[in-house]
């Protein structure tokens, strides 16, 4: 108990090192990129409006003590097939929208059942199974946009397939769907756009998880997330908690690919999802989130460190250097280096418990060999 | 069901738990493929050397991945940080103005010490993540990555053939190795048996090369050291016990490993005739770990004879499925179905329960 009270300040720096970094860049970067503070803010709240659905997402698999999803990307490509189809079938505006969301829950459930039965068979391994999920899915997602598309799979619209005759073009445009939600109910405040309807789905989410953790559900997953062994004996199925957690989690994913993509308007077909995985867990994580903890709270934080840094690094490394590329390189090295950092203080932090546990116990057995 | 049926069944099963079933597909399919390539009508001798020498460019960056998986370290992510070490060495080779096979002497002289740097540090690390080596090898691979996209830019290079055309300032991202160390080793003893009339080339020189690598490391898994790393990878408490320093091998075989990672790099270079900068190292991971894990190696186990089989399956496959699959079904599906094997087999390996867990 002593020792703890010492080492808080120590543990403070530790715990909330990365988001300190950050404040430190951005509050360098962001005088030297020259951006006017309206133009910032309104970047931020945009971004804010199409990132933050996606983020929560990754919340449910780390209270089951699945660790960081790597595995969300799943769902981004579901929700890219269901926007496809929506995109062939002509529904456009907020019914479009609502129809992919629809349309995408079965085959995120189904591709997160999978993820979910996969990482059971290699617990303890689940994010590099899950970050190699994403490969492997990716290339059954290319087989069925690319190939099976137009020549098994009925797609209408010449416009958006390849000249060939099968296989869809490498950029899905979606302008009739584009800000549709960010649109609706948007409030103009000093040059600032906010994109009301977005905040009001993303308080929903937000309750839903304040509510879920409550449930019974809920509660399993933080029993098994603490110990999986512990679970059991309780009588608590640890294996279909987990499966669960990863289903939602996808289904999730799937919802904020589709609210991501609208805000953007169009979406490349075969890299839409590369990168979302990373962008989303290096911004948790930026919010100060760790491998085994992470909270709402951390989720906006994150969003609006990250993409600052993200807005300004490029015009900075300008600044600084005269050279663009290396603004764009240095922001890439970054995430990276961010997620590296996290996983690395995770690994070590869970080596030393778990020493630290090994001690408890062999003084108990040494005590409790002196008393018997 | 009749005894003999029983017992070829249970032989079956032998094979397959002792093969893996997913190799013998693939084996399967390769045979398949070496069989149709004729009747599509593509040319054998020309689908051969083509399998040979892509063999023979990637061999070296497999074998990288036997020292780390023999002492515990798991599948090496990391492995874009000896393709660093490489290229800095390839690089700075060329910046001090050495050309011919001198150029890749000296690239593999100068990354020698780039590697033990790198490898020393990414070691170190490791030793301090028992357990959670792979997620972190793969960070390590991404982070070092792009900070040395912007390292390319500002080293200040000045060789004309290798920097930017019109600023001068920065490397390209790519560029010839013709007056370099393009082909030192695969011209090398080289048997063309074009003038016969056969499209057969063999690059008996990379195959050398490789096989002397291959033989020094089978030796050396045979020495004291290589047994103390076998027994560290195999059961990590048992080798405390007798007395090895568990931290000092593992720490040698990641060096051993982020060394092989250079020199497997050039090889491929010197193979392929061109240098690939900036985010190019990140796409050399996983083809080699692929190969690895085809060739019948598992998280914790594997041998040099692992390397061989796999590169050549690995190899067999990228090259012969866009041409003869595309003959086949008018259809070039051979990327998708890289991806799918490739990344299915790691997921694969992932997923088997392994012994002498952590």
């Amino acid at each position: 108990m002593k020792m703890k009270k010492n080492f808080n300040g120590f543990d403070f720096l530790q715990n909330n090192l990365v988001p300190l970094m950050f404040i430190i860049i951005c509050a360098i970067c962001i005088p030297l990129s020259g951006f006017s503070t309206s133009y910032l803010l309104n970047e931020v709240v945009t971004r804010m409006g199409r990132n933050i659905f996606l983020i929560l997402s990754l919340l449910i698999p780390i209270m089951a003590g699945m660790g960081l999803n790597f595995g969300m990307t799943l769902g981004a490509m579901a929700g890219q097939v269901a926007l496809i189809f929506v995109t062939d079938w002509q529904i456009w505006g907020i019914p479009g929208v609502v129809l992919a969301m629809i349309l995408s829950v079965p085959l995120s459930a189904l591709l997160g059942l999978m993820c979910g039965k996969l990482m059971n068979m290699a617990k303890g391994r689940e994010m590099i199974l899950g970050y190699m999920m994403n490969y492997f899915v990716t290339g059954l997602y290319q087989l069925l946009v690319l190939y099976f598309m137009g020549s098994i799979i009925p797609i209408k619209h010449a416009s958006i397939r390849l000249p060939r005759g099968f296989g869809i073009r490498t950029t899905v445009n979606l302008t009739n769907m584009r800000q549709c939600l960010d649109n609706e109910f948007a409030i103009l405040y000093k040059g600032v756009k906010i994109p009301v309807l977005n905040f009001i789905i993303i308080a929903l989410l937000c309750l839903f998880i304040v509510w879920f953790r409550r449930t019974k559900l809920g509660q399993d997953m933080r029993a098994v997330g603490q110990d999986m062994e512990v679970a059991q004996a309780a009588g608590i199925n640890v294996d279909r908690t987990r499966i669960i957690s990863i289903i939602i989690s996808t289904v999730f994913a799937g919802f904020g690919q589709i609210i991501y993509l609208q805000n953007i308007g169009n979406f490349p077909t075969y890299t839409a999802h590369s990168q979302i995985g990373m962008f989303c867990i290096a911004a948790l994580l930026v919010g100060g989130a760790s491998v085994e903890r992470a909270s709402i709270g951390n989720v906006f934080l994150g969003v609006i460190l990250f993409h600052t840094m993200f807005i300004v690094a490029p015009r900075a490394g300008v600044a600084i250097t005269g050279d663009a590329m290396i603004g764009e390189y240095f922001r890439v090295f970054v995430s990276y280096g961010v997620i590296t950092l996290a996983l690395i203080m995770y690994e070590i932090k869970k080596r030393r418990a778990r020493s630290h546990g090994g001690e408890l116990l062999a003084r108990a057995q040494r005590e409790g060999g002196v008393q018997s | 069901m009749s005894k003999s049926e029983q017992l070829r069944q249970t032989r079956f099963g032998q094979l397959v738990d002792a093969f893996g079933l997913p190799r013998l597909i693939i084996t399967g399919f390769l045979i398949f493929l070496f069989i149709m390539a004729p009747i599509t009508g593509s040319d054998l001798p020309t689908q051969i050397t083509n399998v040979i020498n892509r063999f023979s460019w990637n061999a070296v960056l497999v074998l990288a991945m036997v020292p780390m998986i023999h002492s515990g370290c798991g599948l090496n992510f990391g492995v874009p940080l000896g393709v660093l070490a490489g290229l800095l060495g390839g690089t700075l080779a060329i910046e001090m103005g050495f050309t011919g096979p001198m150029s890749f002497v000296m690239a593999i002289v100068v990354s020698t010490p780039f590697a033990i740097l790198f490898g020393g540090g990414y070691g170190a690390l490791l030793n301090k993540i028992k357990g959670g080596e792979m997620m972190v090898a793969t960070y390590v691979g991404f982070s070092s990555v792009s900070f040395m996209c912007i390292m390319w830019l500002l080293i200040p290079y000045k060789n004309p053939s290798i920097v930017m055309a019109y600023t001068g300032v920065g490397l390209r991202n790519m560029f010839a190795l013709d007056s370099f160390y393009a082909g030192v080793l695969s011209k090398f003893l080289e048997i063309d048996l074009n003038p016969l009339g056969i499209n057969l080339v063999i690059p008996v020189g990379s195959l050398l090369f490789f096989a002397l690598l291959a033989f020094l490391m089978w030796a050396f898994l045979h020495t004291k050291t290589g047994t103390a790393m076998t027994a560290v990878g195999s059961n990590p408490t048992f080798a405390k016990a007798s007395g090895i320093n568990v931290d000092k091998i593992r720490l040698l075989s990641v060096v051993l490993s982020t060394w092989l990672g250079a020199v497997g790099i050039l090889v491929y270079q010197q193979g392929f005739g061109f240098v690939q900068l900036y985010t190019a190292p990140l796409n050399m991971a996983m083809p080699a770990v692929a190969a690895i894990l085809i060739g019948g190696a598992s998280v914790n186990k594997a041998s040099v004879a692992n390397v061989i089989i796999g590169t050549f399956l690995f190899q067999g496959l990228v090259t012969m499925t866009p041409t003869v699959i595309t003959a086949l079904i008018h259809t070039d599906v051979s990327e998708v179905i890289r991806i799918i094997v490739s990344n299915g087999m790691v997921i694969y390996a992932l997923t088997r329960k392994t012994e002498g867990a952590k």
